[in-house]
């Protein structure tokens, strides 16, 4: 079954296209992966397929059309961890992870304790530093804290805005390996990206975004070895990549 | 003066503190969670005060008729907005208020105790709140702080309007929930301003506690730290914003039951009570909680030793002092940020 299908999709700010005509799937089981550069419009389609910003085009949400709001997809199971984490910065990682299970625990699931385990378990970084407010956690930690409290609510689809932005490249493999963990065990995950080299390895699918258009799509391993990606991203990430030790 | 009348005058002024720290601690709430600043937060106390007179005297207080107008035109709002499946909705909007109001109905009949009426008329005006939310804030919940406090005077106007009109120019003066009066030490107590103290008192400790401890609470915290990420959770404006108000309207329901023994309150009283919460408010930047409390008990001392000196000028010294200080606060405010 197809979790999201997107078809034409348009997000304006103000009279100003920023994602232009978009066409998206994502089916059960599967990483997709968006790699673009800077400004191509993929933090705006996260965040018009969460709800969060107004588009025209269609879209179904596990096979039923509508547009719903963001508490109403949040309910459904789809997370969208964003660019800016948007960490609760003065609430410790415990009540932080404890929020991210606030819809569940509203719709009366008791299981809490045993999802923080889990997540305590899969970070084990963040039950040492469960106390701590979350404003004063490392780059690494906030981007574990956000997927933590994400994977509170149990997606079954997790969008991800940039997981890698900022980190070193330990904790960087680090996440993209929990990443394609998480797609073993049955999520689903759109994963935006600018390191298109470690994305197009763990995805199924991809698409290259520029100026707000996917311009080439195909399967990632195709696209990992398309001439025109790897000369404009691939050499570019190449040179980001960290030396294999 | 001597110590005898400074002991009287701080009791009153202990007394006045405690309702100024609690409407300073709901305006601080609705501000932290929806960047409005609830003007008609004076509005409930005299709402809640009126009511609690009206069932007193076995009278239907007008209060019944402002929640069935303003729920009428919330469920009217909520059907033009989505007609899908709207019957849960519209039930969760309405049967809080219809049921108040049937209980307010046959109260006279009933012969309810004080302390019966007191919870009734300070349920009514809870009701208000979420109510109030619905029809007038939640479309602009996004919209500048200046829009919102723009139309948080006009709904405050409005508000006025309404009271006139439900409950006439009259004013009202209840028995006090607690007839008892002791001497200590030379200094008569008045059981009311125990009371006051104590409602006071109990009442911030559960704030603090159901933000620090509940799931509840720290989802209003989250939602005014960051309320994309909030949304995100599944923390939804509407249910914060209605949240938030209904523990405004809840507090400045307890505090015009408390103070309608004090004095006579007409429908108009609460503004200026509701006022000196905001300068406590204000004194903690909107913000703290501690120091909005603080402030609030140093006006009521401040007030009531005023009041001694020159009674004509009460208000009067107490707005002009509280200038320099709020200059003086936003002052530090600019340089803290830079
Ligand atoms: N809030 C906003 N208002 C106006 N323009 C915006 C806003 N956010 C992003 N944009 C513009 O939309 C385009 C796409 O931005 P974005 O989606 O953040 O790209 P990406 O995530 O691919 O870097 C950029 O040109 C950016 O300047
Ligand atoms: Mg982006």
């Amino acid at each position: 079954m197809s979790l999201i299908s997107a078809r034409n999709v348009t997000v304006c700010y103000g009279k100003i296209a920023a994602v232009k005509d978009v066409s998206l799937d994502i089916h059960e089981g599967q990483i997709v992966t968006i790699v673009g550069p800077n400004g191509a419009g993929k933090t705006t389609l996260l965040s018009a397929l969460m709800g969060l910003l107004p588009m025209t085009g269609e879209v179904s949400y596990f096979g039923t059309v509508s547009r719903p709001g963001v508490e109403a997809l949040v309910r459904a199971g789809i997370g969208l961890i964003p660019e800016r984490r948007e960490l609760f910065a003065t609430l410790s990682v415990e009540d932080n992870l404890a929020l991210g299970g606030f819809d569940r625990w509203r719709a009366g699931a008791e299981d809490a304790a045993f999802e923080l385990a889990k997540i305590y378990r899969l970070f084990p970084r963040l039950e040492e530093r469960r106390r701590q407010v979350a404003a004063t956690l490392s780059g690494g930690e906030r981007q574990m804290l956000a997927m933590g409290r994400a994977l509170m609510g149990r997606p079954r689809l997790l969008l991800l805005d940039e997981p890698s932005l900022g980190l070193a490249p330990m904790v960087m493999r680090d996440i993209f390996e929990t990443i394609s963990g998480l797609r073993d065990q049955g999520v689903a995950i759109l994963l935006v990206e600018q390191n298109a080299r470690a994305a197009l390895r763990i995805a199924d699918h991809g698409h290259v975004m520029e100026a707000g258009r996917f311009v080439l799509s195909g399967p990632a391993s195709e696209l990992a070895r398309n001439e025109r990606v790897s000369e404009a991203y691939l050499g570019v990430a190449a040179a980001e990549d960290p030396p294999q030790e | 003066m001597n110590a005898f009348f400074a002991a009287y005058l701080a009791q009153d002024g202990l007394s006045n503190g405690a309702i100024y720290c609690l409407l300073a601690l709901a305006l601080v709430l609705v501000f932290a969670i929806t960047r409005v600043i609830l003007i008609p937060q004076g509005d409930f106390v005299s709402y809640a005060a009126i009511s609690f007179a009206s069932l007193r005297e076995g009278r239907v207080p007008g209060t019944v008729g402002l929640m069935l107008a303003l729920t009428v035109l919330a469920v009217a709002i909520e059907l033009a907005r989505d007609r899908n499946r709207f019957a849960p909705r519209v039930l969760r909007l309405a049967a809080a208020p219809l049921l108040l109001a049937a209980l307010a109905e046959i109260s006279p009949r009933l012969h309810l105790p004080a302390v019966v009426d007191a919870l009734l008329a300070t349920a009514m005006v809870a009701a208000l709140g979420p109510l109030l939310y619905r029809i007038v804030y939640r479309r602009i919940a996004a919209a500048s702080t200046l829009v919102l406090l723009i139309v948080s005077v006009a709904l405050h106007f409005v508000l006025l309007g309404m009271g006139l009109y439900f409950f006439g120019p009259e004013g009202v003066r209840a028995e006090p929930l607690i007839d008892l009066a002791f001497i200590l030490g030379a200094v008569p107590i008045k059981g009311q301003s125990l009371l006051i103290l104590a409602t006071c008192a109990v009442l911030a400790a559960a704030l603090f506690a159901i933000g620090e401890r509940s799931l509840i609470g720290k989802a209003l915290r989250a939602a005014s730290i960051n309320p994309t990420g909030a949304r995100l959770m599944g923390i939804s404006t509407e249910w914060s914003g209605s949240l938030a108000f209904l523990v405004a309207a809840l507090i400045g329901g307890v505090s015009g039951v408390l103070i309608s023994s004090t004095t006579t309150l007409y429908y108009d009283s609460g503004f200026l009570l509701g006022l000196k919460g905001f300068v406590a408010g204000i004194l903690g930047g909107l913000a703290s909680f501690p120091l909005a409390g603080a402030g609030a008990f140093a006006l009521g001392l401040l007030e009531s030793f005023a009041s001694f000196y020159a009674s004509a000028f009460k208000e009067t010294i107490v707005f002009a002092l509280i200038i320099p200080i709020l200059l003086w606060r936003s002052l530090a405010a600019r340089t803290g940020t830079d």
